[in-house]
């Protein structure tokens, strides 16, 4: 049982940018540390010790530390949201890691997500992407009793298996192409597997799908995206997606008496 | 009547006094609606459902957050569920069950009306999330599922497995990118607000930064409505996530809105307790593993013996020994205090000594293991995560935290801030839960706010303000604002001290934890009044703030929102020092019954204490708005 603490020596090298056109560079820091310390903690106890000496202490985002709100998001050892399964970075502990290891911390790379600073990134595409269709209209106080539509649980369970993603963005960074295909099915599955998301089923995944390939790479199907995402959300979303994007194709015409 | 404290709860029977007031109010025809600038500051559950309300209606809004998106608000990280009245159960609820029951959790220190109106909305909520896409726990007929939560008697608590929180904020929020994408909204993100600013005693709009490139911003508006969440991170650890603050809420009390009850604050029985001191912050155990786990610790004090070599006869199942009838299910508050008694008095497990014992061994040999982590694998599997230890060998550690606050902005019937054009919804009033909130009730309330209470109040307020053009940003009052928040950050960067702002963050919490905590006296309340504002003046000479005010520069940010949590800290303890008695989650030792629970002073206490800013370094004014029970009989919580 890993009831006690020990305290190991890392090294860490991170990454460090001023601002979104300045140029980065790789700075090298020891840190000892307990393992029931939190990754983000461990980075926390870095800062302190920078900003006692007069350094600026390194920008990095998170909020929940719950692995729920996707604020938290950097690439550990190359690997988005580092070595741990289904695990977001907020969520990882320094169990994890051995003494004497060396941990390269990086920006999320991917051209859809500019530098802000240090490893903090710009995510706001995918705000672009939900803006474009990732919703179901229905005006407040317009809705009908809940219960008058029953969803099969099966269609539920999996629509919720979609409506996971907590829109941290790893997939993204995963992906050689920094496709961001996998964030866009999540969306699209979750709405379209229910009943009321029909209405605008594929007006939803046309916007969708073309919004996503405005800001992001395209997909060649390595399956990065699905490990190293934190709520092991399924490829089995982005075929679905593909599918109903030809589907939309067709549909949206006839629609539109273009036959 | 005091003139600054004026509820303005309609006439009329309990059950009609929304309705009426509906039919009373003044409205805004749709063509003139466009016409009319709304500011929502926020966009969590209460700020998202209501920008996204008032764009529909075809107001012109402008939303902000100081998050990267909405979806990242703190009302994401909401487990548990929300409550309804909708008895799909059959099972004996009602409005009047639900809005009884909030009164009592609250401890008869909330507003009956609200309370009421709060019932009777619960159940638009959940019609209208559904529509929306939420998918909330079905059974297998398709239809919604319900639990009971936080030992209530009827089963109305609506869920969507661990996650609640975020499918209804993604609901939410997709409603608001809605509104985005129509044109009705402008949704301005990682903008910070640093000042509200009023003229003639009117709130007319706000100053932000935006906390990319530094710039400090005005924007004014016929109307200013703040949804910017509770103020738990004041303790420094709560299970509040990282950036929640009171700084909008703070800056507009000291522009005169008046601050309710703020030594109100809930502490949950079940969480992580801390494991050193690096801890950024504490992580809530879901209070359903109080349905099957039993809570102990060794009768001897000290004991370092591990769990499993402590025989049954020397533990120590205080809760069950105490409160036979309840057992393990007391309500969070009487869990809570009893946890502190018996660390307090050296029973404390953990390598810190901070924690009692959440124990399944019994429930496991009863139901066997796969049914225990059918129920509760996820919790197990992140108890397991942060601790590195096993809950189906071992028991768990629990220790209270830090979870809610109920204590907010003072707001009227029609959510309305002491300031006319001021509103605050959501956690940031402190309008429905008392001095104690139910679980799954503070979800319902965010959203009844934005979705289905202030889209109507605010119209009463503006329909007299047709035909005048919102303040524009180049007057004074604007100029003014603007040059002071660029001071002061100026200020935090010359400062040049020797500690970091987490540093004093962290101190600042330890007091606040110590004094103004689960339970409270008077010396110690009394030393608080002086402590904080000592420490306070150190902060503020010593602090050390790095980096320049136009980039991004998160020093800066904390630095602003602990000063202000400081400034709270000192109100908290002024508040709790001069309510003389124990209600809720405000439990003063000098004011228990012979058994140790909580006794009300009815006769000198039924009421709300709203605290007027009187200038820096002033002692503020308490005024008092007195609550009056039509409609539930008051009555002493027993759970023997
Ligand atoms: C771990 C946890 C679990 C919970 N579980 C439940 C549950 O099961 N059921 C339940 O009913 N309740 C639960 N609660 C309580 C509930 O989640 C919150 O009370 C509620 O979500 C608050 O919503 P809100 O919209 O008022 O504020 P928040 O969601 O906190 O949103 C605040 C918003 O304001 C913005 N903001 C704040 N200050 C500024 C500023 N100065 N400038 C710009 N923007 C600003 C933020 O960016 C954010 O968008 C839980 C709370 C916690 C901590
Ligand atoms: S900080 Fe919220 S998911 Fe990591």
């Amino acid at each position: 049982m890993s009831n006690n603490a020990e305290i190991i020596n890392v090294t860490i090298k991170v990454w460090r940018q001023d601002g979104p056109t300045s140029e980065g560079r790789f700075e090298t820091h020891q840190q000892a540390i307990s393992t029931h310390a939190s990754f983000l903690e461990m980075l926390d106890l870095l800062n302190e010790s920078l900003n006692d000496q007069g350094h600026e202490p390194i920008a990095f985002e998170s909020d929940c530390r719950e692995g729920i709100c996707g604020t938290c998001g950097v690439m550990i050892n190359g690997r988005a949201h580092g070595p741990q399964k289904a695990t977001a970075t907020c969520q990882l502990h320094m169990r994890e890691f051995s003494d004497g290891d060396e941990i390269v911390i990086e920006p999320f790379r991917a051209s859809g997500f500019p530098v802000i600073r240090d490893l903090a990134v710009d995510r706001s595409p995918l705000d672009r992407i939900i803006e474009s269709g990732g919703y179901i209209t229905v005006n407040t106080g317009a809705a009908s009793d809940a219960n008058l539509t029953p969803v099969p649980k099966e269609a539920s369970d999996q629509a919720f298996d979609a409506a996971a993603c907590i829109g941290c963005g790893a997939c993204v960074a995963a992906c050689p192409n920094s496709a961001g295909q996998l964030f866009t099915a999540a969306k699209i599955g979750h709405l379209n597997l229910l009943p009321q998301g029909q209405a605008e089923r594929w007006k939803r995944t046309e916007n969708m799908v073309e919004t996503m390939e405005e800001f992001f790479g395209s997909c060649t199907n390595h399956g990065e995206c699905s490990e190293a995402c934190p709520k092991e959300i399924s490829l089995d979303f982005i075929a679905f997606m593909n599918r109903d994007y030809l589907k939309a194709k067709v549909k949206n015409r006839a629609l539109t008496g273009q036959k | 009547m005091n003139p600054l404290i004026n509820a303005k709860i309609p006439a009329g029977d309990i059950a009609e006094k929304w309705e009426n007031h509906k039919f009373s109010m003044n409205l805004v025809n749709p063509s003139n609606k466009r016409k009319f600038e709304i500011i929502v500051v926020g966009t969590g559950l209460a700020g998202a459902s209501a920008a996204a309300t008032l764009g529909e209606l075809g107001y012109r809004v402008k939303a902000f957050t100081f998050h990267d998106s909405p979806r990242r608000a703190h009302s994401i990280a909401a487990q548990g569920g929300i409550n309804a009245a909708k008895n799909y159960t059959n099972d004996g609820d009602s409005v009047h069950r639900l809005f009884y029951d909030t009164v009592k959790g609250g401890d008869y220190r909330s507003r009956e009306a609200n309370v009421h109106r709060l019932a009777e909305v619960s159940v638009n909520i959940i019609d209208q999330a559904t529509a929306q896409g939420v998918p909330f726990a079905r059974d297998y007929g398709g239809l919604l599922d319900n639990r009971s939560f936080g030992g209530a008697q009827v089963s109305r608590t609506f869920y969507a497995r661990g996650q609640t929180g975020q499918q209804l904020l993604i609901g939410a929020y997709s409603a608001l990118m809605r509104q985005v994408a129509a044109g009705t909204v402008e949704l301005h993100s990682r903008a910070e607000l640093l000042d509200v600013v009023t003229k003639d005693g009117q709130a007319c709009g706000i100053v932000t930064r935006d906390l990319v490139s530094g710039e400090v911003t005005p924007h004014s508006a016929h109307a200013v409505v703040l949804a910017t969440g509770g103020y738990g991170n004041v303790y420094f650890l709560s299970t509040n996530a990282m950036m929640c603050n009171v700084t909008a809420a703070w800056r507009a009390h000291r522009k005169g809105a008046l601050f309710a009850n703020p030594c109100y604050t809930q502490i949950h029985p079940t969480c992580i307790p801390a494991s050193d001191d690096f801890q950024s912050k504490l992580t809530l155990m879901s209070e359903s593993l109080r349905n099957d786990g039993r809570i102990w610790v060794p009768e001897t004090k000290a004991d370092n013996r591990g769990a499993g070599d402590i025989p049954e006869n020397e533990r120590d199942y205080y809760l069950e020994r105490k409160y036979p009838a309840f057992g393990n299910l007391v309500p969070r508050d009487v869990a809570s205090r009893n946890a502190k008694t018996v660390v307090d008095a050296g029973h404390g497990v953990g390598p810190l000594a901070n924690g009692v014992y959440l124990d399944f061994s019994g429930a496991i040999a009863r139901d066997g293991l796969d049914a225990i982590s059918a129920k509760y694998g996820n919790l197990f599997d992140m108890y397991q995560r942060i601790t590195g230890e096993n809950p189906y060998q071992t028991p768990m550690r629990i220790y209270p935290a830090t979870h809610y606050t109920m204590g907010g902005l003072w707001v009227d019937y029609n959510l309305m801030t002491n300031v006319k054009g001021l509103y605050a919804i959501g956690e940031a009033n402190f309008s429905d839960h008392g001095a104690n909130r139910l679980g799954a009730s503070a979800l319902m309330q965010g959203l009844a706010d934005g979705y289905f209470v202030l889209p109507y109040t605010i119209g009463d307020g503006l329909a007299g303000q047709l035909g005048s053009d919102p303040v524009p940003t180049t007057d004074p009052v604007f100029t003014q604002a603007i040059a002071g928040v660029n001071d002061t950050n100026r200020r935090w960067l010359a400062t040049n001290g020797t500690k970091s702002v987490d540093h004093y963050h962290r101190e600042l919490g330890r007091l606040v934890w110590d004094n103004i905590g689960m339970a409270r006296n008077k010396a110690g309340l009394q030393q608080a009044v002086t402590d904080i504002p000592a420490l306070k003046e150190e902060y503020h000479k010593n602090v050390r703030v790095l980096g320049s005010a136009d980039t991004l520069n998160q020093s800066l940010e904390k630095a602003g929102r602990v000063a202000d949590f400081f400034e709270l800290a000192e109100l908290m303890a002024r508040d709790a020092l001069q309510r003389e008695e124990s209600c809720g989650g405000h439990f003063r030792d000098e004011h228990q019954t012979p058994e140790g629970e909580a006794q009300r002073d009815d006769e000198n206490f039924a009421h709300v204490a709203a605290w007027e800013w009187t200038g820096e370094g002033n002692t503020p004014t308490r005024h008092q708005e007195e609550l009056t029970f039509d409609n539930v009989a008051l009555s002493q919580r027993s759970y023997k």
